[in-house]
């Protein structure tokens, strides 16, 4: 298909002539990333949260610091019974999770590692993963309603509304980073940066776009749709098991997503600093490591935002500011051309 | 048939399945989710025409944000938890309706374009660039028109929601 053949120049690409098998490969790539950081950004949550409490967090599995609990963890899911209760509606309780998780699979598709290390270089890159990024939320409004639970249906409500305030925010700065760059594909914005790093011109920007997206992952100080001492999990209440694990994954996941993002728009992506010999792959990975630590110490740090002030400071706060950002580039832009 | 044709088959059966099941669910948030499944799926046809942008602003507006305003507020209002069913007995005259407007603009779009059965896919691509100067240029007026309307329409729902407490 055209659209997919314009988007070529990936280093499979290059290597494998056959579509069909360059996609196979590409499918298995995306998807052994996905299992696996996650999970390394799961592991990371138990071990900084841990130490920023004074503890040691696990320890035990896998003999060197526990570095086996979350495979320890999936395996216990697996043995799990799953519960679907009875006043439930099985067919949507059994799909939401799935729902949840696969945009954030998906998603991974445009990440760009180097300039030829991604699965495709979509020329509607920026806007794919929004969208992807989005449609995720429906999953958590899916297993809130069909759980027969009123709690649930609560969490899913805030959620809902949360994703509705911060999609907005989220968008905007994202268009302003498009608009400086002039291009929104993810390799072309990351190029772009090639003389200083659009943080640099752009810190509101940034700040805007990182608390939007923790609102999005309802991540604390926002997680008010999982509020545990008020709505037990909020949506995911009555998930066990391997569905359960499916919206943790989605949640770390979404973690790794988001920071891939921040990173590629406003911190040169897989762009190495000058005279920093590192391959361009691991400053990527190393960019979204320390995006994603900076995301669980916010949790270790920050109580969590009544529902109210959650909503005010959406709607007052961030909607206004990023307003401002895009008409001072797009001044900007058009004075300095 | 090429991948094309196969990939819009698919997609049209799929889309026009969830399209009924929509109107005949007997739970308003099940109509809800077929929706998902038919917005996605005019998403998809999109994409199978090369209309990147179209397709993936389909997949944002659509089924990320439309659709989960309509489960909230569903959800807000008076959907049912759970199982239990919500029956419509009036299908007959939307049936009517719509069936009409269907053979109307079928009709219509025939006599305009002069379908051809044998005329082949043909997709062009349309790249990102390209959307926006044609919106930004050839478009301007109508570009401002509608956002000045639906600007206006906004400011109305705001007068009309808001309450201002009475002192």
């Amino acid at each position: 298909m055209t659209f997919l053949a314009q988007a070529s120049g990936s280093i499979v690409d290059q290597w494998v002539s056959s579509f069909w098998i360059a996609l196979l490969i590409k499918a298995v790539a995306v998807l052994g990333f996905f299992l696996v950081a996650p999970l390394a950004v799961g592991y990371m949550e138990h071990k900084v949260l841990a130490h920023m409490q004074s503890r040691f967090g696990p320890m035990e599995a896998g003999n060197f610091h526990g570095w086996a609990q979350l495979v320890a963890d999936g395996v216990k899911f697996v043995q799990k019974e799953d519960v679907i209760p009875e006043a439930a509606d099985p067919t949507v309780f059994s799909l939401a999770p799935a729902v949840a998780l696969i945009p954030y699979i998906v998603l991974f598709v445009t990440i760009p590692f180097s300039k030829t290390v991604f699965a495709e270089n979509l020329d509607i890159g920026v806007f794919f993963l929004l969208a992807m990024s989005s449609v995720s939320v429906i999953g958590v409004l899916m297993a809130g309603w069909s759980s027969a639970n009123k709690f649930s249906l609560i969490g899913a409500l805030r959620a809902a509304a949360q994703l509705i305030a911060y999609e907005l925010p989220l968008v905007l700065a994202t268009a302003a980073v498009v608009m400086q760059a002039g291009t929104m594909r993810l390799v072309g914005i990351t190029e772009a940066q090639g003389h200083y790093w659009f943080v640099a011109t752009q810190p509101i920007g940034f700040l805007i776009f990182m608390i939007a997206a923790l609102a999005e992952l309802t991540r604390p100080p926002f997680d008010m749709p999982v509020a545990d001492s008020e709505i037990i999990f909020g949506a995911y209440t009555e998930y066990t098991g391997l569905k359960f694990a499916f919206f943790l994954l989605s949640e770390y996941g979404g973690i790794v997503a988001l920071s891939a993002i921040a990173s590629v728009l406003y911190l040169g992506g897989y762009r190495a600093l000058p005279g920093l010999p590192i391959p361009e792959p691991l400053m990527m990975l190393g960019k979204i490591t320390v995006l994603s630590f900076i995301v669980i110490w916010l949790r270790a740090t920050y109580p969590r935002l009544r529902e109210d002030q959650l909503q005010r400071f959406s709607w007052l706060v961030l909607i206004p500011l990023t307003l401002v950002q895009i008409m001072v580039v797009a001044i900007l832009k058009v004075a300095m051309r | 048939m090429t991948a094309q044709e196969y990939a819009f088959t698919v997609l049209a059966v799929i889309g026009a399945i969830a399209a009924i099941a929509v109107v005949t669910a007997r739970n308003v948030v099940h109509a809800a989710l077929y929706l998902v499944v038919t917005l996605a799926s005019v998403g998809g046809v999109y994409l199978v025409l090369s209309a990147e942008f179209v397709a993936w602003v389909q997949i944002l507006i659509y089924v990320g944000a439309i659709v989960i305003l309509f489960l909230f507020g569903l959800m807000l209002t008076k959907a049912p938890i759970g199982r239990d069913a919500l029956d419509n007995e009036h299908q007959w005259v939307p049936m009517m309706v719509s069936g009409g407007v269907f053979a109307g603009l079928v009709f219509l779009i025939d006599r305009a374009f002069h379908l051809d059965s044998r005329a082949r896919f043909a997709a062009f691509p349309a790249p990102t660039a390209r959307v926006g100067d044609s919106l930004f240029r050839g478009f301007v007026l109508p570009f401002e028109a509608v956002s000045f309307l639906l600007l206006a329409a906004l400011i109305g729902a705001v007068v009309l929601a808001r309450k201002d407490e009475a002192k």
